[in-house]
C-alpha cells in the first residue's frame, strides 16, 4: 500500500469513480483468471493475455509484458498467484513514464517562469479537445490564473460557438474570428491579446483533423510557427488528445501528431466509459510522452491529473 | 483504407509463399500470424481467435490447385470468410413509409452530427427525398447551431427548440412538423452518450419509443478498439438498432471494430464516412470491404478467375514443357491470351498484391498485348516451336510481317527468353503472380 499512502483518501476516491469501470471489469476478470490456482502457470498467462488485450493494450505491449512475467516465473519457478498482482503493477508501471512537468501532487499546475504559457490542442475529429480544453480553463482559473482561450477551429461547424459557450461558462476570456477564419491568424491574435493583456496561460483550440491528411498536418507547423512571431518558444506545451476507446491507431496518430508538431503532452478522454484506455501503455512506453491528463466526464470538473501509479494502481486495487 | 491490416496479412502471406502443399505446420505459422494482423487491427480478441479457427480448419481441408500458390489459396479462404463474417449482401436503408424515421445513436464524438447532415444530403440528392433534421443533441454545447450550419450548407431544414431540455418532446413535435409540411425522411440526431449512462440510455429509449424510428442507426468511430463489441452490444441491447454506420473511414485505422461488430450483434453495416465534406460517405459494400480489408482481396478474383481459366490438365502439361525447357512461341501466346480472356489487363495486374498501388497511375493499355501476338503470327510454325532458331534475317521478316521493327522482335524474344528462364526456375511452383508483374513490362 506504499504508493496508495501518497495520496489522500478524498482525490483516491475521485480517482476510483472515474476509473470505476476500468478497474472493475479488468480486476474481476484478473481475479478470475486466477481462481483456484496456487501458481502462475501457462493457463493463467493466456487468461492474463486476453484481459491485456481487450484492455486495448495491444499484443506488441502485452508480450513484453508477458514475457517480463514469464522471466519471473522462470527464475522463481513458481510465482504464487497471490503475487501476480504486485508484478503486474510493477511491469506495468516500469513501462510508463510520469510527467516531469506536473508534480505528484495531482494538482494542476504549470511552468510560472514563462508567461503566457501556451498550450496548443491537437487530435483527431471528436476526440474530446474543446471539451478538455474547457475543463483545463476552469482548473487553471480555480487556481488562480489569468487563462484566455484561442478559437483556432475555424472549419467544424459551430465550433467557435462551441469554445465561446465554455468560456462564458467558465468566465475565461477568448479570441475568436468567427468560422473560416485562417487559424494561424487567429492563434497569433490570441497570442497578442494574452501578451497585452498580461494573462498567464493561452489554450489554444484546433480543429480535429486525421494524421494521414497531410496538408491538415502542416497547417498545424504553420500554426506553431506564427504564434512564435509572437512568443518565441511558444506553444510549450503541444497536448494531443486521444480518446480512451480509441484501439490501436491511437499509436499511428501519436506518431504522426509528434512527426508534424512536437507533442509533448497527452490526454485520454471518455475513461468514464467501458474502455479501459489500456493504449496509454504501449504508447507511453513507445513514445516516452507522458500523459498528463485523464477526461472522466462531460462537465468541467471531470478532468484529472494523470499519474501512472494510481492509474496503475486503480486497475489491479483489490 | 485498411492499409496495415493487408500489410500484415501480406506479410503472413509471404511465410507461406514457396510451399508446396498447406500443411498443419505451415499453416499454423500463418494462421498465428492472420491472428496478430487482426488483433493489431483491432478485431476483438474473441472474434479474432474464432476467425482464425474457422480459416485454419478450411485450409487443412483443402487441396492445392497446381495454378495457386498455397499463399493465394489462403488469401482467398481467409477472404472468403472474412466476407462472410462481415455480411452477405449490401443491406438498404428503409425508405417505405413517410415520414421515414431515422434516429441516430453512438457515443461521444463518434460523428453523428456530421453524419446526420451526410444522410440527409444523400437521401435529398441521391433519393429525391424532402428530408428534416430534428437536433436532439441538447448537451453538447453548439450542438444545435453545428446541425443549423450543415443544414444550411445542404439546403434541408433543421428542427429545433434551444429552450426544450426534454429531447422526446422535441422529436415528437420535429415529426409532428414533417407530417405537416410534408417531409419524406426525418432524421434525429441525439447527444453523443455511454452505454453506462443509465440516464442518457433511458432518454434514447424514450425517444425511440415516443416516433418508433423505422431505422435506428448506430454511429460507430472506425478506429475505435476492443470495446467496440460491449458498446455495439449493449446500444444494442437497448435499442435493437437496424444497421451500423462506420465513420472516419478516410483515416489509416485498420478497422477491425467493423469487423467485431457485425459478429457480435449481427446487424449490418450500411454506410461508411469518408471524410469531413457532406459528400463524403458511401453505402456498404461488405465484399468489398473484406477484399479491401485484405488489400490483397483483389487476388482472390485473380485466383478465381484462374480457376475458372485454368484447365488442370493443360497446367499439368505445360509445366512439364517448362520444366524440360520446351517453353515455346506458342505457348507463350496461349498464355497470353488466357490471361487476357481473364479480363481487363489494369485491372489484372493491380491484382497483384504490392503492385496496385505502384501502378495506380501507370498507363496500361488493354492491347498491350496485340503487338506481341501480331509478331509471333508473323513466325513459322518451326519458329515457334525452335525459338533459338531465330536468326538476323529470319527477324528482319518477322518485323517486317508484322509491321513492327525489328527492335520490337528483338525485344520481344528477349523478354521471353526471360520468361522462360524465369519459369523454368520457378519449376513446379509455377508462380502466376510472377508471371503476371513481368508481363506488365512487355509492352
Ligand atoms: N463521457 C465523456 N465524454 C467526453 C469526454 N470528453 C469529451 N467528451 C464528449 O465528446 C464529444 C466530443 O467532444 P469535443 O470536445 O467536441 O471533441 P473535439 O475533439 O473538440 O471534436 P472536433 O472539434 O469536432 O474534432 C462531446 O460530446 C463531449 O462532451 C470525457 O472525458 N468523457
Ligand atoms: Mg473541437
Amino acid at each position: 500500500m506504499g504508493i496508495l499512502s501518497i495520496f489522500s483518501k478524498d482525490k483516491k476516491e475521485k480517482l476510483d469513480k472515474g476509473l470505476f469501470v476500468t478497474k472493475q471489469t479488468f480486476f474481476s476478470r484478473l481475479a478470475k483468471a486466477i481462481t483456484g490456482k496456487a501458481t502462475v502457470d501457462h493457463e493463467v498467462l493466456a487468461n492474463l493475455e486476453e484481459i491485456l488485450i481487450t484492455s486495448d493494450v495491444g499484443v506488441d505491449t502485452t508480450m513484453k509484458i508477458i514475457d517480463r512475467i514469464q522471466k519471473r516465473v522462470e527464475q522463481q519457478r513458481k510465482v504464487e498467484t497471490a503475487e501476480l498482482n504486485k508484478i503486474l503493477r510493477e511491469e506495468i508501471s516500469s513501462l510508463m513514464v510520469q510527467s516531469d512537468v506536473t508534480d505528484q501532487s495531482g494538482e494542476f499546475t504549470f511552468p510560472q517562469n514563462k508567461k503566457p504559457y501556451v498550450i496548443m490542442v491537437v487530435g483527431v475529429n471528436g476526440v474530446g479537445k474543446t471539451t478538455t480544453i474547457g475543463k483545463l480553463a476552469y482548473q487553471f482559473k480555480k487556481a488562480g490564473a489569468s487563462v484566455m482561450l484561442g478559437a483556432a477551429d475555424t472549419f467544424r461547424a459551430a465550433a467557435v460557438d462551441q469554445l465561446t459557450i465554455w468560456s462564458e461558462r467558465i468566465g475565461v476570456q477568448i479570441v475568436s474570428q468567427g468560422m473560416n477564419a485562417d487559424p494561424a491568424s487567429v492563434a497569433f491574435d490570441t497570442l497578442k491579446s494574452a501578451v497585452s493583456k498580461d494573462s498567464d496561460v493561452v489554450i489554444i483550440d484546433t480543429a480535429g483533423r486525421l494524421h494521414n491528411k497531410v496538408n491538415l498536418m502542416n497547417e498545424l507547423s504553420k500554426i506553431k510557427k506564427v504564434m512564435q512571431k509572437v512568443v518565441p518558444d511558444a506553444p510549450h506545451e503541444i497536448l494531443l488528445v486521444l480518446d480512451g476507446s480509441t484501439g490501436q491507431n491511437a499509436i499511428e496518430q501519436c506518431k504522426q501528431f509528434t512527426a508534424a508538431t512536437d507533442v509533448n503532452a497527452l490526454a485520454i478522454t471518455k475513461l468514464d466509459g467501458t474502455a479501459k484506455g489500456g493504449v496509454v501503455i504501449g504508447i507511453s512506453d513507445q513514445f516516452k510522452i507522458p500523459v498528463k491528463y485523464i477526461g472522466v466526464g462531460e462537465k468541467m470538473e471531470d478532468l484529472q491529473v494523470f499519474n501512472k501509479h494510481e492509474f496503475v494502481d486503480s486497475l489491479f486495487k483489490q | 483504407m485498411f492499409d496495415s491490416l493487408s500489410d500484415k496479412i501480406e506479410r503472413a502471406f509471404k511465410l507461406l509463399k514457396g510451399q508446396g502443399k498447406i500443411t498443419e505446420v505451415n499453416v499454423s505459422e500463418t494462421v498465428k500470424e492472420i491472428r496478430k494482423a487482426l488483433l493489431d487491427a483491432d478485431v476483438n480478441y474473441k472474434v479474432a481467435k474464432q476467425f482464425t479457427d474457422t480459416v485454419k480448419e478450411k485450409a487443412l481441408g483443402q487441396n492445392v490447385l497446381t495454378a495457386i500458390s498455397p499463399g493465394q489459396l489462403l488469401t482467398k479462404i481467409t477472404r472468403d470468410e472474412l466476407a462472410l463474417l462481415m455480411g452477405g449482401a449490401s443491406v438498404d436503408i428503409k425508405l417505405s413509409s413517410s415520414p421515414t424515421v431515422i434516429l441516430m445513436s453512438g457515443l461521444q464524438g463518434s460523428g453523428k452530427t456530421t453524419f446526420s447532415g451526410k444522410l440527409a444530403s444523400y437521401l435529398k440528392n441521391k433519393r429525391g427525398k424532402k428530408p428534416l433534421l430534428i437536433a436532439c443533441d441538447l448537451y453538447r454545447p453548439a450542438a444545435i447551431d453545428q446541425l443549423h450550419v450543415l443544414g444550411e450548407q445542404i439546403g434541408v431544414e433543421v428542427f429545433s427548440d434551444r429552450e426544450s431540455k426534454d429531447a422526446v418532446s422535441i422529436a415528437k413535435r420535429g415529426v409532428q412538423q414533417a407530417k405537416e409540411n410534408g417531409n419524406s425522411v426525418v432524421i434525429i440526431d441525439t447527444a453523443g452518450r455511454l452505454a453506462v449512462d443509465e440516464v442518457m440510455m433511458n432518454e434514447i429509449e424514450a425517444v425511440k419509443k415516443a416516433v418508433d424510428p423505422d431505422e435506428i442507426l448506430f454511429v460507430v468511430d472506425a478506429m475505435t478498439g476492443q470495446d467496440a463489441v460491449n458498446t455495439a452490444k449493449a446500444f444494442n441491447e437497448r435499442l435493437n438498432f437496424d444497421g451500423v454506420v462506420l465513420t472516419k473511414l478516410d483515416g489509416d485505422t485498420r478497422g477491425g471494430a467493423a469487423l467485431s461488430i457485425k459478429s457480435v450483434v449481427n446487424k449490418p453495416i450500411k454506410f461508411v464516412g469518408t471524410g469531413e465534406k457532406m459528400e463524403a460517405m458511401d453505402v456498404f459494400h461488405p465484399e468489398r470491404m473484406a477484399d479491401r480489408i485484405l488489400g490483397m482481396g483483389d487476388v482472390v478474383t485473380l485466383v478465381e478467375r484462374a480457376q475458372e481459366q485454368f484447365n488442370v490438365e493443360d497446367a499439368r502439361k505445360l509445366q512439364k514443357k517448362i520444366a524440360k525447357n520446351q517453353f515455346d512461341f506458342n505457348d507463350f501466346v496461349a498464355q497470353l491470351q488466357q490471361i487476357k480472356k481473364m479480363g481487363n489487363m489494369k485491372d489484372l495486374v493491380s491484382m497483384i498484391p504490392g503492385v496496385g498501388k505502384a501502378i495506380k497511375d501507370v498507363d496500361i493499355k488493354d492491347d498491350a498485348f496485340n503487338g506481341i501476338e501480331a509478331i509471333v503470327a508473323s513466325m513459322t510454325p518451326y519458329e515457334r516451336e525452335h525459338p533459338e532458331s531465330l536468326n538476323g534475317s529470319r527477324r528482319q521478316r518477322i518485323a517486317k510481317g508484322s509491321g513492327t521493327s525489328v527492335t520490337d522482335v528483338n525485344k520481344l524474344i528477349k523478354q521471353f527468353d526471360e520468361t522462360r528462364k524465369m519459369m523454368r526456375m520457378m519449376g513446379d511452383k509455377k508462380n502466376m503472380m510472377k508471371m503476371m508483374s513481368q508481363m506488365k513490362n512487355m509492352r
